[in-house]
């Protein structure tokens, strides 16, 4: 432009002014990736909350039920151990369902908003204007969903499932064959490891392109996300029914979200260890894993395109 | 060093050119104005250089293309878009971690300190501080940055005249040396005028006019003319002309400053006057031209 020409500043070679420049900080990934899943969280903060109240729901609900315990564990002694078994982990079982179905319902909306809500409230212009690529925004966005939320859920239902055994085992103090009764069919180590197991391989990986679906909808939806994910879906099934009057689609959709051979693993639910080792070398055999990570990734490849695109709505 | 370089920047949306062959140079150490109509194409030339909007023509920022290398650019230029656009939900404390844990360039005791004065407190959500405190807290953060190119579009939008004031201040003050870059849009002029070095007017995609604050002061040129010289000062083709209490002050687009003196007194124009003067030859041309 029309700078006022100075002969001197022509004269002068570019390095001079180079090195007062300091040299920058270098930041590593996994610290940006660090910083922005804690950005994450303080913005979504239901995905520790939702699980925290399911985990406190449980816990109270269980507590009520203490009342009647050392009654009902003197009434069990009479059953056989298979019964007994069912009765003692019924509630450990049924407060890792209520937790893992809150986080399952944060999955979904946390993703349904995720690339959308920063786009309605205009803060993309402020996330862009760091030096953070649209690829780690996206990708930090669905860890959240595939990575926390799994490890999230494990830790708050080991940590209410600890301290039911504990409410119980205080409700039985000086009842000898009840508590042996308890600690003998509880054993929170393996359920422990299943759910693990669960949590990151089903909830996790197997789901994952539910959650690449809905983050690519939330980032390409002007409006009404929710709609704009179900609606295609729905479309596809109906146009699939009418014009070859099969429901191959559907069947998919029911088989992505029961799990890999549910049917199967079912059966031989006899030994948690045996079931696992089958079935975690299944689970990474099977090509539906595969399949379905390969359709995430182009899922979340378009909606990094998408966000390198789209302006505040 | 130049920080901005853009040739024959063509942006569409549709059928409308939002930018019309634009070519811009802006230098290191500069403090350019981009002054223009709603609708010029300021915020969209502003886009494209942040590597916000895809683009057609040549364009480099600091050496590199906005667009393909948008998050390393970023590490050497800041931004303050148009309206306060700090999500509501985070804290100051929030902003200062996450800033410290992604930007390279980020001084934590430097956006602190900025705000020291102010009552803003570490625990404070966005949405609990008036528009003026945000304002304050996102140039904070922003100049806490230690970048080479500051980008402002509108950032005193909606703001009272003290906050405004002080906007500039601090950023003249705190912020600006011969090493930094500032490029701002707005459309308060009269506030800009004294902290510019370089002008710019847009209009409909084009660069109107295009200058040094110093060449705008000896070229543009404002005479208070008593009724009995008007009409030799008319016969120098002054580019504006307007009433006010009894008097003509005219404005001169490249006229001697000796000849004008005997009409009156001479001074300079404000940006807003010679900006309303250029626009409206502008919107005569193109009648001329449609007939």
């Amino acid at each position: 432009m029309n700078t006022p020409m100075n002969p001197q500043s022509n004269a002068m070679p570019e390095s001079p002014v180079n090195t007062q420049v300091p040299a920058p900080t270098v930041i590593s990934a996994t610290r940006r990736m660090y910083w922005l899943v804690r950005r994450e969280l303080w913005e979504s903060r239901s995905i520790y909350i939702a699980p925290l109240a399911a985990g406190g729901l449980a816990l109270a609900g269980f507590l009520i039920s203490t009342i009647h315990l050392p009654g009902k564990m003197h009434a069990a002694l009479a059953l056989n151990p298979m019964q007994q078994h069912d009765l003692i982990e019924r509630p450990y079982n049924f407060a890792a369902f209520l937790i893992m179905g809150s986080t399952f319902i944060v999955a979904i909306f946390y993703c349904l908003d995720a690339l959308h809500g920063e786009r309605r409230d205009r803060s993309i212009l402020f996330w862009k204007s760091l030096p953070v690529s649209d690829l780690t925004t996206v990708l930090s966005k669905a860890s959240i969903p595939i990575v926390i939320l799994p490890l999230l859920t494990f830790s708050i239902t080991v940590v209410t499932q600890c301290i039911m055994l504990l409410l119980n085992t205080t409700a039985l103090l000086g009842n000898g064959p009840s508590l042996s009764m308890l600690w003998g069919h509880l054993s929170l180590w393996h359920m422990s490891l299943m759910l693990l197991f669960h949590l990151l391989a089903i909830h996790g990986l197997w789901y994952a392109p539910f959650y690449g679906w809905l983050l690519l909808v939330s980032g390409w939806a002007r409006r009404l996300p929710f709609l704009w994910a179900a609606l295609p879906l729905l479309a596809i099934g109906v146009v699939e029914k009418i014009a070859f009057n099969t429901l191959h689609f559907g069947a998919m959709l029911e088989h992505r979200m029961g799990g890999p051979g549910s049917a199967a693993s079912a059966a031989n639910s006899m030994s948690m260890d045996s079931l696992m080792q089958v079935s975690l070398g299944q689970f990474l055999m099977s090509p539906g894993l595969w399949i379905g990570l390969a359709v995430t990734a182009a899922f979340l490849a378009a909606a990094v395109r998408l966000r390198r695109y789209r302006e505040p709505i | 060093m130049t920080a901005i370089e853009a040739r024959g920047l063509r942006k569409a949306y549709g059928a409308t050119l939002a930018l019309d062959g634009v070519n811009l140079r802006v230098d290191e150490g500069r403090i350019l104005g981009l002054i223009g109509p709603n609708g010029a194409g300021k915020t969209t030339a502003l886009n494209a250089i942040l590597g916000l909007t895809p683009y057609q023509g040549e364009l480099k920022v600091l050496g590199r293309d906005p667009w393909n290398e948008r998050d390393q650019l970023m590490r050497d230029v800041c931004f303050i878009a148009d309206v306060a656009v700090l999500p509501r939900w985070l804290r100051f404390s929030q902003a200062l971690d996450y800033l410290a844990g992604v930007h390279p360039r980020f001084d934590r005791e430097k956006a602190q300190g900025f705000l020291a004065k102010t009552n803003i407190r570490h625990s404070n959500r966005v949405r609990e501080l008036s528009k003026g405190m945000v304002t304050q807290l996102h140039l904070a953060l922003v100049m806490a940055i230690d970048a080479k190119l500051l980008v402002l579009d509108e950032p005193t939008l909606g703001l009272d005249i003290l906050y405004r004031k002080q906007f500039y201040d601090s950023l003249l003050n705190d912020y600006f040396d011969r090493n930094r870059t500032i490029v701002v849009t707005t459309h308060q002029v009269e506030e800009v005028q004294h902290v510019l070095t370089d002008l710019m007017f847009m209009n409909r995609g084009r660069i109107v006019l295009d200058c040094s604050m110093e060449e705008f002061e000896s070229r543009y040129l404002e005479v208070l003319v008593p009724p009995e010289k008007l009409a030799a000062a008319r016969s120098l083709k002054p580019i504006q002309e307007r009433q006010a209490l009894g008097r003509s002050t005219l404005l001169f687009d490249r006229v001697d400053r000796q000849q004008l003196a005997g009409f009156g007194e001479v001074r300079t124009p404000s940006i807003a006057d010679v900006f309303v003067a250029v626009m409206s030859s502008q919107a005569g041309q193109a009648q001329g031209a449609a007939r």
